[in-house]
C-alpha cells in the first residue's frame, strides 16, 4: 500500500484506464494544458496528448451532450464539469438525453460515459460553487451516482465507472482533494453500487458519504469516548443505493442517523431514511434522523458557511439525541 | 465552399426510382398515421413530415449507409430515408413490442443504431450535442464517417446549437448541420422568432462554417448540396451548414388548427410538392414513364398497408418490460 491524496488517486485511475483502453478520452474546461481547476488531470495532457485530453470551450451543455454522442459511437468519454453547480446548464442533456436514451431505444445502445464533477462547501466560494446536488441526480433513472469519500474508493470506483456501459455521475468533493489515504500498489477496482462499512459498532448506524463520511468517523471516535459504539456506513454509490448493507447495519444497531451536506428538504438523507423505514421499521428503536445542509443558498461568510453543513460536533450531538442521551 | 454542379447528369433511372419510392413511402406513411390518429388507433402526439420529404431523402442520398444522423421530433421521414424498416417504425409509433425501440420510444424517439440513426428527439435541439459527439468519434476513430444533424428553424434558436456549432468548428468535426426551415416553430413564424429570418445561413458565419441554402422541395438540389458538404467533412475540413427551405403540410401536431398561416400560403407550397415536382422531372427526363410511377405508387401503398397491419396486429410490450433496458 502507498499513501496518496484523493486527487492523485483519481489522476491514477484516469491514467491507468487511458493506458488500458485507447477509446477513453477526456473532455472539459481547462483540463488539458492547465490540468484542471482542481488539478486532478495534471500531467495527462502531456502523457496522452491533445487528441485524447481535450480542452473545451465553456459550454457545459455541449460537453455533456457531445460526451453522449461520442459514447454512443465508439468512445468511452470521461467529461469534467468544473463545479457540480454548473450541471444546471447541462441538465437537459443529462436528464433528457444521457439518462433516457438507452431505455427509449429499447436497450439497443449503451452509454459508457462518466461525468466527473466536484461539489460541496468549505472554500467560502458562495452559492454558485459550493452546492451538493446529488439528490437531483438520484431522481433520474438511467444514471448511476457515485460519491467517493477516500482515495482508495475514489480510484477503485472511478476505474469501474470508466469500464461501465452506463452513464455515471462521479461527484468528488473539493475539500477531499488533498486528503490522504492508503491505496494498493497493484491494480484494483471497486464495484459500483456496493456500500462499505467504514467502522463497525453496535449502538447506532451513521450513514454518511463524501466529506460527511470523514466527519462521521471523527464523530464516532468522540462518541466512543462517551461509551457509544457507532457503526459508520458509506453508501459510496447513491444510485443505485445498497440498501441491503445499510439495513443489515440498522437491524443490528436499531438506530440510524444520516449525514450529508445537501439541502435537507428532498435530500439524500430523506431517501435513505425512507428506504430504511420501508425495509426495517420494526427493527427501529427510534425514528431515523437526518442531519443535512441548511435549506439556504450557501453563504459566503465563513462562519455561516460552516453552520450550513453538518460539523463533527453536530454529528456527535445528533447521534446522542437519537440514543436519548 | 465552391459550388460544383453535380446535378442532373448524375441522376440515373435506378436512383430516380429509389428517391421517388422513399418520398412516396414517407408521404403515405404520414398520411396513414394521420388516419390512424383520427381513428384513435394511434394515440398520443405525432409530428408529421409530409411536405418535407425531399429534405430527408435528398440528404440521405448523399451519405453512406454507415454514416450517422440525428433526427428531430418530426423524425419519421429521417428514419425511413435512413433505411428503417416500415413495419418496425409503424409498430414503434403504436407503442408495440415489435417496434424498433420495443415500444418504449414512440414517434418522438424513433432510433435505429443499426442504420446509423442516433434517434429522433422529444426536445427541440436535442440532437445537437449527440451529433457533435458522434462527429468527435468519427474523427478520433478515423473511420471516415460523417454525421448529418437534422434540426428545424426553431431549434436554431436554442443555446446548445451555438455551443455545438462552436465546438464542431473549433475541432473541425465531420458534421453537417441540416436546418429544415419549414417557416414555423410550432406556431411562431421564423420572421417573429429569429434574428436572421431571411437567411438562417448567417448563423453559420458566426462559427466560420461554410453554409448554403437550397430548395428543400427539390430532392436533387438537396442531394447535391449535402453531397458538397459531406465531401468537405470527409476531407477533414470540418462542419458545414445547410438551410433547406421547406414546408410541413399538416399542422405542428394533430391538435393544431393552423390559424397562424393562410390558405394561400398552404396552396403555394402544395403547388411545389416535392413528390409531384420530382415525378414530373422523371417523366420529362425520360427516366420513368407515368405508368411506372403509378405502379410504384400502388406498390408503396401496399407496403404501407402491410406495415400498418403488422403494427396493429403486434402485441403491446409484456408487463415485465417496464423495468428492462434501463441499465446495460
Amino acid at each position: 500500500m502507498k499513501e496518496i491524496t484523493y486527487w492523485k488517486a483519481i489522476n491514477e485511475a484516469l491514467a491507468e484506464e487511458m493506458t488500458r483502453d485507447e477509446s477513453v478520452v477526456l473532455m472539459g474546461e481547462d483540463i488539458a494544458v492547465y490540468g484542471g481547476a482542481y488539478a486532478v488531470t495534471r500531467g495527462l495532457y502531456e502523457k496522452f496528448g491533445g487528441e485524447r485530453v481535450r480542452d473545451t470551450a465553456i459550454s457545459e451543455a455541449a460537453i455533456v451532450g457531445a460526451g453522449l454522442g461520442a459514447a454512443l459511437t465508439g468512445l468511452r468519454p470521461v467529461v469534467e464539469i468544473m463545479y457540480v453547480d454548473f450541471m444546471g446548464i447541462a441538465m437537459d442533456q443529462l436528464n433528457n438525453q444521457v439518462a433516457k436514451i438507452r431505455y427509449m431505444f429499447g436497450g439497443k445502445c449503451t452509454v459508457p460515459l462518466v461525468i466527473r464533477t466536484e461539489g460541496g462547501a468549505g472554500r467560502t466560494l458562495g452559492a454558485h460553487h459550493s452546492q451538493s446536488l446529488e439528490a437531483w441526480f438520484m431522481h433520474i433513472p438511467g444514471i448511476k451516482v457515485v460519491m467517493p469519500s477516500t482515495p482508495y474508493d475514489a480510484k477503485g470506483l472511478l476505474k469501474s465507472a470508466i469500464r461501465e456501459d452506463n452513464p455515471i455521475m462521479f461527484i468528488e468533493h473539493k475539500m477531499l482533494y488533498n486528503t490522504k489515504g492508503a491505496v494498493p500498489e497493484e491494480e484494483y477496482t471497486i464495484p459500483i453500487g456496493v456500500a462499505d462499512v467504514k467502522r463497525t459498532g453496535t449502538d447506532i448506524t451513521i450513514v454518511a458519504y463524501s466529506r460527511s463520511l470523514l466527519r462521521s468517523l471523527e464523530a464516532a471516535k468522540e462518541l466512543e469516548k462517551e461509551g457509544i459504539s457507532a457503526e459508520v456506513v458509506d453508501p459510496r454509490t447513491l444510485l443505485p443505493l445498497d440498501i441491503d448493507t445499510i439495513a443489515t447495519s440498522v437491524r443490528k444497531t436499531h438506530r440510524v442517523l444520516t449525514v450529508s451536506e445537501d439541502c435537507k428538504t428532498g435530500g439524500a438523507g430523506a431517501e435513505i431514511s425512507m428506504q430504511i423505514i420501508e425495509r426495517c421499521f420494526d427493527d427501529l428503536d427510534a425514528p431515523p434522523v437526518r442531519l443535512a445542509g441548511a435549506d439556504v443558498p450557501m453563504p459566503k461568510a465563513p462562519n455561516l458557511e460552516a453552520m450550513a453543513i453538518p460539523s463533527t460536533e453536530d454529528i456527535v450531538r445528533e447521534a446522542k439525541a437519537v440514543l436519548g442521551k | 465552399m465552391t459550388a460544383k454542379n453535380v446535378g442532373a447528369s448524375m441522376l440515373n433511372r435506378n436512383e430516380a426510382e429509389r428517391l421517388l419510392r422513399q418520398m412516396m413511402q414517407i408521404r403515405k406513411f404520414e398520411d396513414k398515421i394521420m388516419d390512424l390518429l383520427a381513428q384513435n388507433i394511434a394515440e398520443g402526439g405525432s409530428h408529421l413530415y409530409a411536405g418535407e420529404e425531399a429534405v430527408a431523402v435528398g440528404a440521405m442520398a448523399a451519405i453512406r449507409p454507415d454514416d450517422y444522423i440525428t433526427s428531430t421530433h418530426r423524425g419519421h421521414g429521417h428514419a425511413i430515408a435512413k433505411g428503417g424498416k416500415l413495419p418496425e417504425l409503424m409498430a414503434e409509433i403504436l407503442g408495440k413490442a415489435t417496434g424498433c425501440c420495443k415500444g418504449k420510444g414512440g414517434s418522438l424517439h424513433l432510433a435505429d443504431l443499426a442504420t446509423g440513426n442516433l434517434g429522433a428527439n422529444g426536445v427541440v435541439g436535442g440532437g445537437f450535442g449527440i451529433a457533435t459527439g458522434a462527429g468527435l468519434s468519427c474523427k478520433l476513430l478515423k473511420n471516415e464517417r460523417v454525421v448529418l444533424c437534422f434540426f428545424g428553424d426553431g431549434a436554431s434558436n436554442q443555446g446548445i446549437f451555438h455551443e455545438a456549432a462552436n465546438m464542431a468548428a473549433t475541432w473541425k468535426l465531420p458534421v453537417v448541420y441540416v436546418c429544415e426551415n419549414n417557416l414555423y416553430g410550432m406556431s411562431v413564424s421564423v420572421q417573429r422568432a429569429c434574428s436572421v429570418p431571411d437567411a438562417l445561413t448567417k448563423r453559420a458565419a458566426a462559427y466560420d462554417m461554410p453554409a448554403e441554402c437550397c430548395d428543400g422541395q427539390d430532392v436533387i438540389a438537396v442531394r447535391d448540396t449535402i453531397a458538397r458538404c459531406v465531401r468537405h467533412a470527409r476531407e477533414g475540413k470540418g462542419p458545414s451548414f445547410v438551410e433547406c427551405r421547406t414546408y410541413r403540410y399538416y399542422g405542428h401536431s394533430r391538435s393544431d388548427p393552423r390559424v397562424y398561416r393562410t390558405k394561400e400560403e398552404e396552396k403555394f407550397w402544395a403547388d411545389r410538392d416535392p413528390i409531384k415536382l420530382f415525378a414530373k422531372r422523371c417523366v420529362a427526363e425520360k427516366l420513368m414513364t407515368q405508368a411506372e410511377i403509378d405502379a410504384l405508387d400502388a406498390d408503396v401503398a401496399r407496403e404501407i398497408d402491410e406495415a400498418t397491419k403488422f403494427a396493429i396486429d403486434s402485441p403491446l410490450p409484456a408487463p415485465e418490460e417496464l423495468y428492462t433496458d434501463l441499465y446495460a
